[in-house]
């Protein structure tokens, strides 16, 4: 089969970057938005071929290439090799196929931008990092992925870096997901003593099937990259990052949130997930985190005032649903998931873009309204991915992803050490609730922005460059999901059959009333939402700000003041201690004492034993005095301590 | 020992002495050039001729300049040179010349005279030395890239914020 | 028989490092006390190169490689800062003038 195709893939991009970020001032907007969707089109066209090969192969087929070895020395050896299997396979497809419709909206939303090469430099940069991420088959490589996806979200969210809170947004995420980098690189070391020298993904996990890691290995490992994925996946502590990431262009967002950044730390367990599936503890911490971060995310998605912000909460929500999956051991219902919030989640993002743009610039969805009027096409596109991210049954993709995420999560059993186990059902509850709160924030959303009165007005039309992604979006999200059903519906499972065909899911025979739960939900939220905001007297229009609860979750400030207090505050504090230097006051402020109190005490009997022990507290004094003016702070003075110490430690080591 | 060896060595070590206590910056860089050509020639008498040309290429070559550049764009004068005699006077000495004279006499004292069989006589090829930097030791040069680099950027930095003030 | 003995190279980095260190003592200038440091980092560069040659290892000329690396990347900061130093109305260049922080 032809791997020489799989190089290729990941070179169209980055020739792209390359040749745009050259050509900067040379080369018109028009060629620079030709040349990235080029780039990202061929590597698409490449995807799809490359899909149909491997299908068309054996069931377990994978297509290895190794490029050239990066470094071998004894005990350890990282070649730049990639692979492609089916998870991977979904993956690429999904990157370059949303990564392209991205693209071509770019092109034309971006037009008018004096920085165009630099963002598509970026962009394109952006892609080629992510395709390095899912295609490598050495965890080391992987990590050169991982990496150029983390510079990347650096250099387009802090794109606009006139304005400080740009670039403060940009460092914010930068630092919240190096912590995670840090993680993933100590969970990699732990999985090379186990492997003796190795990082390919299969030695791994072979080395960890045979048992050559100890259990607290593999736990220790399985907790490292988890929270490398939550932090990737702005997953709760690290869920900070995502909304703040809104100042850069919509497009970056899109992208971030649909196709590249956060959805790598969902692929990097879900490669791993043979891993985790021997490490119970950290995979009920995976549920139970992903359990709480979509009910919160789904909170603070219900108060928010800002459009995008609603979506970036909504995401950070998604996610959590995905998380809970890959706790609960589905991690085929994960990528599914993972598949169809790619559509939807780029199609709310690109559609609201269009909608700011045509507002001029108004985010606030209470300022929007009564949209429905002047740009009925847009809100055609942005009510079938509210939707679709709600989950609406039968007729929306979203409606199946979370369905198989639902009945996954019901069957879930963890048996945790000491007799203590987790069962699903209560999770699978706080998933439903999840999904009720999910159609009634989005659908708020709807209602506010699109019916009612007539906010501000909006002026021009979208162009049609932007509309086509749009279409394309549009039926990827309503029609994406019936590849896979719940067996009470129609037992089709092409999607799963495709991830795992060797390992059919075991489809335990479940209760028709699951289903109707989960579809039920969502009814019920839209049914809500209509109830409070769609009718045409609304029961509330907003809820109240100043509630002491309400306040910190609407801005999103409650973490981060958490943040500070726990964190910035303690460093603060030592900084400030050390530059008091309590300890040579400690020193001379001691012997003082002790000098006063002795000459008190010593003040009735001045005979020879008081003068004595004044004498002695004078030079405690002196000698606390002495040392005080070693750190005199001269360079020199040091460098003679230095040599000092080393006649001391010669001299000791010849006498010995 | 050869009289060529003992020619260089102790080319090496006066040269190092004449480095530390010119008065003229300039006049030190011509000698601590000459000190490291002299150890050269050592390293070539070991058999490390590779190293040998590292030294001159890089050392006295690259470095140098670099301080010979400094040393031009700092714009020494007779004021410098008259203070530098002002801080050079006898009793400064004192101290550090004693330090010097204690680390240097236990260090000879520790040296033990080795004992073993005669060292072999083929010199170590600058294919040797890529072989084992580039086999056993390429997490070093992974590691000495990353000094670099943050040398690069924190020389770079501090450039250009002196640039940025003016 | 080669040239230098093991023996011999030790005694002369053991020089070279006593007067690189007396040299970083006693001057105040930082330019020269930099040059100090470089004679005391070649002095311990000759010491792995030495023990290469007489054990016939050719990590004794690695090791050199990478000081060598570490000396430039010294001698460039540390010539920066001086640079700076000077610009920033500290002419005298003394070591002993930037000591804000004392204890």
């Amino acid at each position: 089969m032809a791997t020489f195709l799989i190089p290729i893939l990941i070179l169209c991009p980055l020739a792209a970057s390359l040749i745009t970020f050259v050509s900067a001032g040379r080369m018109d907007a028009r060629g620079i938005g030709m040349v990235a969707c080029a780039g990202v089109g061929i590597s698409a066209v490449i995807s799809i071929i490359l899909s149909v090969m491997l299908l068309s192969g054996p069931v377990t087929g994978v297509l290895q290439v190794t490029l050239w070895p990066w470094m071998h020395m004894p005990g350890f050896s990282a070649d730049i090799a990639f692979m492609l299997d089916r998870v991977s396979m979904l993956m690429i497809l999904v990157v370059t196929v949303v990564g392209l419709l991205i693209h071509i909206y770019a092109a034309s939303y971006m037009y008018h931008d004096p920085g165009i090469a630099r963002f598509f430099a970026c962009m394109t940069l952006f892609v080629a990092a992510m395709l390095v991420l899912v295609l490598a088959s050495d965890l080391l490589c992987l990590f050169i992925g991982w990496e150029g996806v983390g510079l990347c979200s650096y250099l387009l969210i802090g794109f606009w870096y006139d304005d400080p809170a740009n670039t403060v947004a940009a460092r914010k995420a930068f630092y919240m997901t190096r912590m995670g980098d840090v993680a993933l690189l100590c969970g990699l070391l732990l999985l090379v003593t186990a492997t003796g020298g190795s990082l390919r993904i299969g030695t791994v996990l072979a080395a960890v099937a045979n048992g050559q890691l100890a259990p607290s290995g593999i736990n220790m490992a399985a907790l490292f990259i988890l929270v490398a994925a939550l932090a990737k996946s702005a997953q709760i502590p690290f869920q900070t990052w995502l909304p703040d990431a809104m100042a850069g262009p919509t497009p970056t967002s899109a992208l971030i949130h649909a196709a590249t950044m956060v959805t790598a730390g969902v692929y990097l367990i879900a490669r791993l997930h043979d891993l985790f599936a021997m490490a119970v503890p950290v995979m009920a911490l995976t549920a139970v985190l992903g359990a709480l971060t979509l009910l919160m995310g789904a909170c603070t998605a219900l108060v928010q005032s800002d459009l995008k912000r609603i979506l970036a909460w909504s995401t950070i929500s998604q996610l959590g649903y995905m998380f809970l999956a890959l706790g609960c051991g589905v991690w085929q219902a994960a990528l599914f998931h993972l598949m169809t919030h790619a559509f939807f989640k780029a199609l709310l993002f690109l559609t609201a873009g269009a909608i700011i743009m045509r507002a001029h610039h108004e985010q606030d969805i209470f300022r929007l309204g009564g949209l429905r009027h002047t740009m009925p096409g847009l809100t055609a596109a942005f009510v079938a991915g509210a939707s679709s991210l709600a989950g609406l049954p039968l007729v929306t993709a979203g409606f199946y992803s979370k369905e198989m995420i639902l009945s996954g999560v019901w069957s879930a059993h963890f048996n945790l050490t000491h007799g203590w186990t987790l069962s699903g059902p209560p999770l699978w509850g706080m998933a439903l609730l999840g999904a009720f709160l999910t159609a009634l924030y989005i659908f708020r959303c709807v209602f506010i922005v699109f019916c009612g009165k007539a906010g501000t007005g909006a002026a021009g039309r979208t162009s049609r460059l932007m509309s086509i992604p749009l279409g394309c979006l549009c039926i990827l999200s309503l029609c994406g999901g019936v590849i896979e059903m719940p067996d009470t519906l129609l037992p089709l499972h092409l999607f799963s059959g495709l991830l795992d065909p060797t390992a059919v899911l075991s489809h335990t025979h479940q209760p028709a009333w699951l289903v109707m739960a989960g579809a039920g939900a969502p009814l019920a939220g839209l049914g809500v939402a209509w109830v409070l905001w769609g009718r045409s007297s609304p029961v509330m229009r907003e809820i109240p700000g100043q509630a002491p609860v309400i306040c910190p979750v609407r801005t999103g400030r409650g973490m981060d003041a958490l943040y500070h207090y726990a964190f910035v505050q303690p460093f603060c504090l030592l900084a400030w201690l050390t530059r008091l230097d309590i300890l040579n006051h400690a020193v001379t402020g001691t012997g003082l004492l002790i000098q006063t109190a002795s000459a008190r005490i010593f003040r009735a009997r001045a005979d020879f034993l008081g003068r004595l022990a004044i004498q002695a507290t004078r030079m405690i004094r002196w000698a606390g005095h002495l040392l005080g003016l070693l750190h005199n702070g001269r360079v020199r003075w040091y460098a003679a301590w230095i040599a000092g110490g080393l006649c001391a430690g010669l001299a000791m080591a010849v006498l010995s | 020992m050869h009289a060529l060896a003992l020619l260089a060595a102790s080319v090496t070590v006066v040269g190092a002495i004449m480095v530390i206590t010119r008065r003229v910056a300039v006049h030190a860089v011509l000698y601590l050039v000459v000190t490291l050509l002299a150890l050269a020639a050592v390293l070539v008498m070991q058999g490390a001729s590779f190293a040998a040309m590292l030294e001159i290429i890089i050392y006295a070559g690259a470095i140098m300049v670099l301080f010979v550049f400094v040393i031009m764009m700092l714009n020494l004068g007779q004021t410098d040179s008259t203070r530098e005699k002002e801080w050079l006077r006898p009793r400064a000495w004192l101290g550090p010349g004693i330090l010097a004279t204690i680390v240097c006499a236990e260090l000879l004292y520790c040296r033990r005279p080795l004992s073993g069989p005669a060292p072999a006589l083929a010199p170590i090829t600058a294919h040797d030395v890529g072989l084992s930097l580039f086999g056993r030791y390429v997490l070093m040069v992974e590691l000495v890239s990353f000094l670099l680099l943050a040398g690069l950027v924190s020389a770079f930095y501090i450039g250009r914020n002196r640039m940025g003030r003016h | 028989m080669p040239a230098f003995s093991f023996n011999d190279t030790l005694l002369l980095a053991t020089a070279l490092f006593s007067v690189g260190l007396a040299g970083i003592l006693v001057r105040r200038n930082m330019v020269f006390m930099l040059m100090s440091l470089d004679i005391m980092l070649n002095a311990a560069a000759l010491v792995f190169v030495g023990a290469g040659a007489r054990w016939h290892d050719a990590t004794g000329q690695v090791m050199f490689l990478l000081i060598l690396a570490l000396a430039a990347v010294e001698t460039a900061v540390g010539l920066a800062l001086i640079v700076c130093l000077h610009a920033h109305g500290r002419p005298t260049l003394d070591a002993d003038t930037g000591n804000l922080l004392k204890g």
